[in-house]
């Protein structure tokens, strides 16, 4: 997470003494990694140690096999759990939803950014309005056409909005397309090009850095997402991975916690991957929420 | 001038997917909800004009007042507490030393966890009989337990009674301190939701560090010739330069808490301990898809979006003075 930071040497904040804010720092660490820490343990360990009454912090075997038999999991209480195919229909939307936007929010973008026409403004003043619109608000009727297109039960519902644009996405993009500078447009419309060409040939290959946070965060929020999913889900062989996570859970005791755990893990592992090969990527998508520009 | 309106109709292309997104997925909804609040609809019938009724049995509806009351005062708590352990973090994370990218990472990292996930380790860690967190707290409170119980008792004369105002969780318990029951008690099933939240204060984090990055360094300077030390330099320097992100921060964190819904429904299902966690969103779904009460769901979320439009205004207005914007 390498902020640019070098070029100040006399920088106030360097610390004289940095012992004590190791001390702190290495304290606080400790305490947020723990959780995850002890997610991680509790998937290795055989059933008995995650309930035992004095609780066993290390666990006397290492086993690794909890994670296979989470995908094949099956009991008498909670059935057969098809983790497997969770895991396809989340790739699959997720595949749809970051297609979507990032072609969709792109294109408007861009029209936000680098197109003159009345009322632009304006326009872009009520999309950014737009954000303070809560979803449950839009619930029931964004359902009730979905119900009338015959869409419930299907993936539809969950990826077809994002090729059209959100204002958050139209946002950041045109901030980017903002920072291009206008002259590459100019010397492109005098060779001739036609507005989609230069979109297509000069802008959009320019703005790689800004379209790979765009698709990031929508894979995210895809990914995250729970709400969405239950309410147009309706077979379980449809599920997401954040529905399926539920079914390890009996509600009668008897919950294979190292097996949930495991789970658990598997859904979160991605999107920790994911962190660490696109450190950058995060960094300045997060940058610009934080109002830049 | 023939240029400009060919400009304008490329625009009108480029533009197109947006204004069909904004008209059917947010316009149409959004009017739709409105007219479907004065409803009696339950999607399987066409919707019946029923006037205020909604809006007035939602007045008389308990679980509604129980609902807002647990939303507002977990909003009141969840984001003030955010935003001191992220700002605080940020300040911390923003010094040069060694290894700071490695803490940065570790902080951050928590905040990507799927909130499904997230929910499942919730209900591990607080677990009531097999929890982490229990059996950390058990022999610490023993310890203080030591200290605590007759300091208690003399306190009692005094400031502890004056305590039963404030909410149960944060009263002053006479005895013996014991681990909570975070899952089963109602007075510790909130906080086991806040502990959550600021586990997942890394993502606020990062903005604010990439608002202090942006505080100009000459600001710094300045102000140490004139004698400041840490705190007034915090206070006076890096607090006001950050205001314009304290802001943002805040204003999202108000639409985003307002709604909380994915963790205290899988945590707490049907806002268990005696509806202490029945969270706003949690209620407006169970009318809309459990009961089918469509037309109610769609008061309580024009309601909700009411107040979220008052506290953003509100916000703005009271920050206008307050807020430090430099340059454009």
């Amino acid at each position: 997470m390498a902020v640019a930071l070098k070029h100040n040497h006399r920088d106030p904040n360097r610390q004289k003494n940095p012992v004590l804010l190791h001390a702190a720092l290495i304290g606080l660490s400790f305490l947020f990694t723990f959780p995850l820490i002890w997610m991680l343990l509790t998937s290795v360990k055989p059933l008995e140690e995650t309930m035992s009454t004095n609780i066993v912090w290390i666990p006397s075997r290492i086993l690794l096999h909890n994670y296979y038999d989470a995908f094949v999991y099956h009991s008498d209480k909670l059935g057969y759990i098809p983790f497997l195919i969770y895991g396809r229909n989340t790739l699959l939307v997720c595949a749809l939803v970051v297609a979507g936007t990032v072609c969709s929010n792109a294109l408007v973008a861009y029209a936000f950014a680098r197109l003159r026409w009345p009322g632009r403004e304006l326009a872009f003043s009520i999309t950014l309005a737009t954000m303070m619109i809560p979803f449950p608000v839009l619930m029931v009727p964004i359902y009730a056409l979905f119900k009338n297109f015959g869409w419930i039960g299907t993936f539809r519902p969950l990826w077809v909005p994002a090729w059209f644009g959100s204002a958050f996405n139209i946002f950041l993009l045109r901030q980017f397309f903002r920072t291009i500078p206008f002259e590459l447009s100019e010397a492109a419309r005098l060779d001739g090009c036609s507005e989609w060409e230069i979109f297509r040939q000069v802008i959009l290959p320019l703005a790689k850095p800004a379209l790979a946070v765009v698709a990031l965060f929508s894979f995210m929020g895809t990914w995250n997402d729970f709400l969405g999913p239950m309410i147009y889900l309706v077979d379980q062989k449809t599920f997401t991975l954040g529905l399926g996570l539920q079914a390890y859970q009996s509600q009668h005791g008897g919950t294979p916690w190292n097996l949930l755990m495991a789970a658990s893990a598997m859904v979160m592992l991605p999107i920790i991957l994911l962190f660490f090969f696109a450190q950058k990527q995060f960094i300045q998508g997060i940058a610009v929420t934080g109002l830049k520009g | 001038m023939k240029n400009r309106h060919r400009e304008a109709v490329t625009a009108l292309l480029f533009v197109s997917p947006w204004l069909i997104g904004f008209s059917v997925f947010l316009l149409y909804p959004l009017l739709a909800s409105l007219y479907y609040s004065f409803c009696d609809y339950s999607v399987l019938h066409p919707p019946v004009w029923v006037g205020s009724e909604n809006y007035r049995d939602l007045f008389h509806d308990e679980v509604f007042w129980r609902t807002l009351q647990n939303t507002g005062l977990f909003a009141a708590l969840a984001l003030p507490m955010g935003m001191f352990v992220a700002i605080s973090l940020a300040l911390m994370l923003n010094a040069k030393i060694k290894g700071m990218t490695i803490y940065r990472t570790l902080f951050y990292v928590p905040s990507l966890v799927p909130s499904a996930s997230l929910a499942m380790l919730g209900l591990w860690v607080f677990n009531g009989q097999h929890g982490v967190l229990n059996a950390v707290l058990e022999p610490l409170l023993r310890l203080l337990n030591v200290v605590w119980v007759p300091l208690a008792h003399l306190l009692n004369i005094g400031w502890v009674p004056l305590s039963s105002h404030l909410p149960a969780f944060l009263q002053f318990s006479l005895g013996r301190m014991a681990p909570p029951g975070w899952m089963s008690d109602p007075a510790w099933s909130k906080p086991a939701l806040l502990v959550l939240g600021i586990w997942g204060a890394g993502n606020s984090m990062v903005i604010y560090l990439a608002g202090l990055q942006d505080v100009p360094q000459a600001l710094y300077e300045a102000a140490e010739l004139d004698g400041a030390g840490w705190w007034a330099k915090t206070r006076h320097v890096t607090l006001p330069m950050l205001s314009p992100v304290i802001l943002f921060n805040l204003i999202m964190g108000i639409i985003g808490t307002l709604q909380v819904f994915t963790l205290p429904y899988i945590m707490f299902p049907g806002g268990t301990p005696a509806r202490s966690t029945y969270f706003y969103t949690m209620y407006l779904y169970d009318n809309a898809f459990v009961y089918l009460k469509m037309g109610y769901a769609c008061a309580m979320g024009w309601i909700m979006f009411l107040i979220i439009l008052g506290l953003t205004f509100t916000a703005l207005k009271a920050s206008e003075k307050r807020v430090h914007y430099s340059g454009g």
